[in-house]
């Protein structure tokens, strides 16, 4: 028999576990269609924003919102210098060079991080409120629901600066011809920098997100940034919804795996390969990914 | 009166090789201009040199100041407006999208929403289709287009680059005679490079021959079509 309060309670639980990789994948895509490369160092960049949050709650005693707003603010600059520093600068290089930067910069925020804040680990509570509340028989968890609810809203803002405004007609504009782009006088380094900068904040979202119920350490990414990394993959790169899609299936694919394939429930060390075979499986039979170009056309 | 636009002896060198020795040429205002010239005579970038997107020397001179140093957005704010070769649509994009991104650095964005809406009157085939998928346009839609898309920057002086390639010979002439009627209709300037000399001597006032670099004749457009050299290496 099987328990539907259970699965779908394991469904929301993926879904939230899911957002937190949607909002990750969709920076992924939004950096791989702007500059062309996978930005390796997405997670680590959402790591060190969640140090940023950290200090301003506990060294500068912001309440919680007021420090997700000002390290949104500050992740966003930190993006768009990024590019402008590095990124920039090396992509004359070609895109194989750019990626190593990615992975340096990985590195480097990385130590960077323990420098700064030590190694140990640090919390930062969760803004929602605790508990559940139950729908007949089926009990959900509320912070879940507000998760999955947080990464939507991301999807869709994100989706309607694409969509709707001119700055973001402009930044898909600059990301598909460049050249012809500043022909036409769009000022395309600008409109990548705010790519990046768009990436970063997204990143550092998703980050305190999964930080309440991971805790803070320079390495609390790993694990998250993989499944992104899969998802963006499996959606294609080049498709915001795809890899959406993508993360919101993996969540809760995997959710459900750990609860109902015995062996996996039992050690959770099997989660991450299983995850993987499916997406080697999956890219062995359609190498563009799930999702790949025609979604990629619209958006 | 200061010309439109003026190049002063420009060189230009792609890695090694020189591809303009010294080209001098005058855009007055108002005037409707040729570039003719033989493939790698130097057309196009002699056009990509005023667009700030070769390295040059020599002067290039917009309204008398100085443009050789500019970015190619910079150029484009200035009020010149490139359609380059090869018409490159955004063809992922709508229609619409299209005239959007080409009225990208206008400052009163709801003027020039709609002027990309009256663009309607002037291009009726691609008015029809805001919604369609630029990339699946015919070429000739997608020279128009591009066209277009060039227009509702509301620029001073317009450069085309080989509009007629690629197109048949009944929508080459259309073309041609959409942009001589938006000459005298938007107080447009147009300096063209051309292949096709036929075209380029109808719908110009004055010519520049360009050969392997070099500006070789230059005089009024209807002069130059009864010219015997020109009638034997670019008329046929």
């Amino acid at each position: 028999m099987i328990d539907w309060s259970e699965l779908f309670q394991q469904i929301v639980a993926g879904l939230a576990a899911g957002g937190v990789y949607a909002i990750l994948a969709l920076a992924l895509v939004l950096i791989h269609r702007a500059t062309g490369v996978i930005n390796f160092a997405q997670g680590e960049m959402a790591m060190f924003s969640c140090y940023i949050a950290w200090s301003l709650i506990n060294t500068y005693d912001l309440t919680y919102w007021l420090a997700f707003a000002l390290t949104l603010a500050i992740s966003f600059a930190g993006g768009a210098g990024i590019y402008g520093v590095v990124i920039k600068p090396l992509s004359r290089a070609g895109e194989i060079t750019v990626v190593i930067a990615t992975i340096a910069l990985l590195v480097i925020i990385n130590g960077l991080a323990g420098w700064i804040w030590t190694p140990e680990i640090k919390f930062i509570e969760s803004p929602f409120p605790p508990g559940t509340f139950t729908v007949g028989d089926v009990v959900i968890s509320k912070q879940d629901l507000w998760v999955f609810g947080v990464s939507m809203i991301c999807v869709s803002v994100v989706f309607a600066i694409f969509r709707f405004t001119r700055t973001g007609l402009m930044m898909r504009a600059a990301a598909i011809r460049p050249s012809t782009s500043r022909l036409l006088g769009i000022r395309v380094a600008f409109m990548l920098a705010v790519g990046w900068g768009l990436a970063a904040a997204l990143g550092a979202v998703a980050g305190l997100m999964a930080v309440p119920s991971l805790g803070l350490e320079p390495s609390f990414m790993l694990t998250i940034i993989v499944y992104a990394f899969a998802a963006a993959v499996l959606g294609g790169l080049d498709s915001p919804a795809g890899a959406v899609l993508a993360a919101y299936i993996l969540g809760v694919g995997i959710s459900l795996l750990s609860t109902y394939v015995d062996f996996v429930a039992e050690s959770q060390e099997f989660k991450l390969p299983i995850a993987f075979g499916v997406l080697l499986l999956v890219l062995l039979i359609k190498p563009t990914g799930l999702f790949g170009r025609t979604v990629a056309r619209r958006v | 009166m200061t010309p439109l636009l003026e190049l002063r002896d420009v060189e230009a060198r792609y890695g090694g090789v020189r591809a303009l020795h010294g080209i001098s040429l005058t855009v007055e205002d108002g005037d409707s201009v040729a570039i003719l010239g033989a493939n790698g005579a130097g057309k196009t970038t002699t056009l990509r040199a005023i667009s700030g997107t070769v390295r040059h020397s020599g002067e290039i001179l917009f309204r008398g100041k100085p443009i050789g140093s500019k970015s190619p957005e910079a150029v484009a704010r200035l009020g010149i407006a490139h359609v380059p070769e090869g018409r490159e649509i955004y063809g992922e994009l709508t229609v619409w999208e299209n005239l959007l991104i080409g009225a990208n650095h206008r400052r009163d964005w709801r003027q020039a929403k709609k002027d990309c809406e009256n663009v309607a009157g002037y291009f009726p085939r691609i008015a029809g289709r805001r919604d369609q998928q630029a990339g699946t346009l015919s070429g000739g839609e997608q020279q128009m287009l591009a066209l277009a898309r060039a227009l509702v920057a509301r620029p001073k002086l317009l450069l085309l680059d080989e509009p007629s390639l690629g197109l048949a010979p009944t929508i080459v002439s259309a073309f041609y005679e959409l942009v001589q009627s938006l000459t005298d209709e938007l107080g447009l300037t147009v300096l063209v490079v051309e292949q096709n000399a036929n075209v380029a001597l109808k719908a110009t006032k004055r010519t520049y021959v360009l050969e392997v670099g070099r500006v070789t004749m230059e005089g009024a457009s209807e002069d130059l079509r009864r010219d015997e050299r020109i009638r034997k290496s670019y008329l046929g």
